[in-house]
């Protein structure tokens, strides 16, 4: 028997269709809400499976790997340059963030210190990077709570940012301008006159949004004192980033383990909050986009004259040996365990993505959780899927 | 500006190094001859291989002895080389599926090792740059270690990806679904033998990047990399 074209063409609309919409089977023991893989409310492909009492959550199991690239896989046949390319993907709202811890444990077990420029230029890019990421977090933040305005100035404001680094390193989203021993460029002529620029307007846009937003008195009510997360268990979990300073948790490795950026010599702060709750992750992160700004005004005033390359061999051998560098990511703690055996090439690569630990709490987290309040929750958990699955 | 760099980085290397030997005495003392390897590298990290039986109880002396209460990361490390190379240094035709390469072949990195896939994980202490990694054999025959999961309840995702990624089981975790896979997903693709399919059957472009100029010596030349046409 052969299907006709129809046949198959509704046959495949529907597979279709049953990944997208909301399907609801009513048990014996109350109600099975399936939330994605393609829901608006889980920021792309993540599939969530609540068990539902009423209203309320009684267990939720998260679904994760639709987006599975392999990319552990994928770094052992590429050669260290090459594998740049590649991380640039995982968290791709904020990519040059991601190349620089691996390019610092390179350059670790190469004994390879790139120049002061280059670590200079590499932190106002990875705070740019943060700036981007965020900033598009704080505008869909009030997207997932039904606000349309805040996201369409999210993404006017953000652009600024994003011509920023395109015009350093060529790309808007996966630059690929981190090398080993130093960088790709130097900066173009004019470019710290117009980063401090948009640094102004990012600060006006962090101002807007504290009012806009934040200020809200629906916002406030339906993240205040929802999903609260502990500090213990936060930690036992692995949050990081916002998540964990969110909880109370004194903790930035950007100030506490900074592996070889410019952040000792800034005047900044970290910012905490000691509630745990929703409201208090997406505050922590405005905060640190405003201080992120004044990073990056303070990094363009100070930036060391200078090469911006080390002395590095041509092609690229790494040597035996094993290193775990991790940076403060705009989504969290990032890190890349690699293992050299002295080849052109990784043996492998474990990439400790933040993402993967931040949602992992949300099983504990969802547990008792009234149905709407699973939107904010995962909102201000804050992941892009490209971090969890990799 | 090279010199100066170093010198002020040498100071609190050796500091730094004060405080990972600390924190080993504190897992020797409290493990005893299940710490069956260490190494440090000053002011970067410290590595302490234990004995696959104690694996749980390192955790709880990580957690509760030495105060790392942060949880990094699970994973696993298969140390066999790969049969099917690098793949931009094989021949195109190789013979599918290639010879396995002999379990002596395995050579473990820091810290040693007497078999072929070792776990791996990462903990820290908030606040501070006090992190520890840990590593424990597990046997070939029968990969199995103990969870980590009742003293650090995010382990539990981590357990599952390696899991399925190296075929380790983790006693005491009843949920080692898959998390990344179909579930009826065969092999476990970061063991070495498990192809790349994609590469085998096409070699990789890429190639191109890492062979050497004509006429140019190869790695001893040092050159800046902005230098290439």
């Amino acid at each position: 028997m052969t299907l006709t074209e129809a046949q198959q063409l509704g046959y495949s609309n529907a597979q279709a269709a049953d990944g997208r919409i909301n399907v609801e089977i009513e048990t014996e023991d109350g109600m099975v809400l399936n939330m994605g893989p393609q829901h608006p409310a889980t920021h792309g492909t993540l599939r969530l499976i609540a068990h539902l009492d009423g209203e309320q959550v009684t267990s939720a199991d998260v679904m994760c790997g639709y987006m599975h690239r392999g990319y552990e896989k994928l770094c052992e046949v590429r050669s260290y340059p090459q594998v740049t390319t590649l991380i640039n993907r995982i968290d791709w709202l904020g990519s040059f963030a991601n190349e620089v811890p691996f390019i610092l444990a390179a350059e670790q077990l190469m004994e390879v210190e790139a120049p002061p420029r280059a670590t200079w230029i590499r932190t106002i890019l990875f705070e740019l990077s943060r700036i981007a990421n965020v900033s598009l977090f704080i505008g869909d933040l009030a997207l997932q709570l039904g606000a349309q305005t805040p996201a369409f100035y999210a993404f006017r404001d953000r652009e600024f940012v994003l011509n920023q680094i395109e015009s350093v390193t060529g790309g808007r989203f996966h630059p690929n301008f981190d090398r080993i021993g130093g960088l790709k460029d130097d900066l173009p002529k004019g470019w710290i006159a117009e980063t401090k620029a948009a640094m102004v307007r990012l600060r006006g846009f962090c101002d807007e949004m504290e009012g806009l937003v934040y200020g809200n008195e629906i916002f406030q009510s339906r993240t205040r004192g929802i999903g609260i997360v502990p500090g213990h268990v936060a930690q036992s979990y692995g949050l990081s980033g916002a998540n964990l300073r969110g909880s109370g948790v004194d903790w930035d490795l950007r100030r506490d383990a900074n592996p070889g950026l410019a952040y000792d010599q800034l005047d900044w702060k970290v910012w905490t909050h000691p509630d745990g709750d929703s409201f208090s992750r997406c505050w922590v992160r405005l905060q640190e986009v405003r201080e992120a700004t004044k990073m990056v005004d303070q990094l363009c005033d100070g930036l060391p004259a200078g090469p911006i390359m080390a002395k590095v061999p041509r092609i690229i051998k790494v040597p035996e040996g094993e290193a775990y560098v991790a940076t403060e990511n705009p989504l969290g703690a990032m890190g890349y365990y690699v293992v050299s055996k002295g080849d052109t090439g990784p043996f492998r690569v474990k990439i400790r993505s933040a993402s993967f630990n931040n949602i992992s709490v949300a099983s504990w987290l969802l547990r008792g959780v009234y149905v709407p309040d699973i939107i904010t929750i995962l909102a201000s958990l804050y992941f892009i899927l490209g971090d969890i699955d990799r | 500006m090279a010199g100066d760099v170093t010198a002020t980085e040498d100071a609190p290397a050796a500091v730094v190094d004060d405080q990972r030997e600390a924190l080993l005495a504190v897992f020797t003392e409290h493990l005893g001859d299940a710490v069956v390897g260490s190494h440090i590298k000053p002011g970067q990290g410290l590595w302490i291989r234990v004995a696959t039986g104690a694996w749980a109880e390192a955790a709880e002396v990580a957690r509760d002895k030495a105060g790392l209460r942060w949880f990094d990361f699970l994973s696993a490390i298969d140390w066999l080389p790969s049969p099917y190379g690098r793949y931009e240094d094989s021949a195109v035709d190789v013979p599918f599926p290639p010879p396995m390469p002999d379990r002596s072949a395995a050579v473990p990195g820091y810290t040693g090792g007497d078999t072929r896939i070792q776990v791996l994980a990462s903990v820290a202490k908030a606040g501070t740059d006090q992190r520890v990694l840990l590593k424990a054999d597990v046997p070939d025959d029968d990969p199995r270690i103990a969870t980590w999961i009742r003293s650090y309840a995010g382990a539990a995702w981590h357990e599952r990806e390696a899991h399925e990624m190296f075929g380790i089981r983790f006693d005491g975790n009843g949920d080692l679904r898959n998390i990344y896979l179909p579930t009826e997903f065969e092999g476990h693709p970061l063991r070495k033998e498990f192809p790349l399919l994609a590469r085998v059957v096409k070699p990789w472009p890429g190639i191109v990047d890492v062979e050497p100029m004509p006429g140019g010596d190869d790695e001893d030349e040092a050159t800046e990399e902005g230098s290439e046409p």
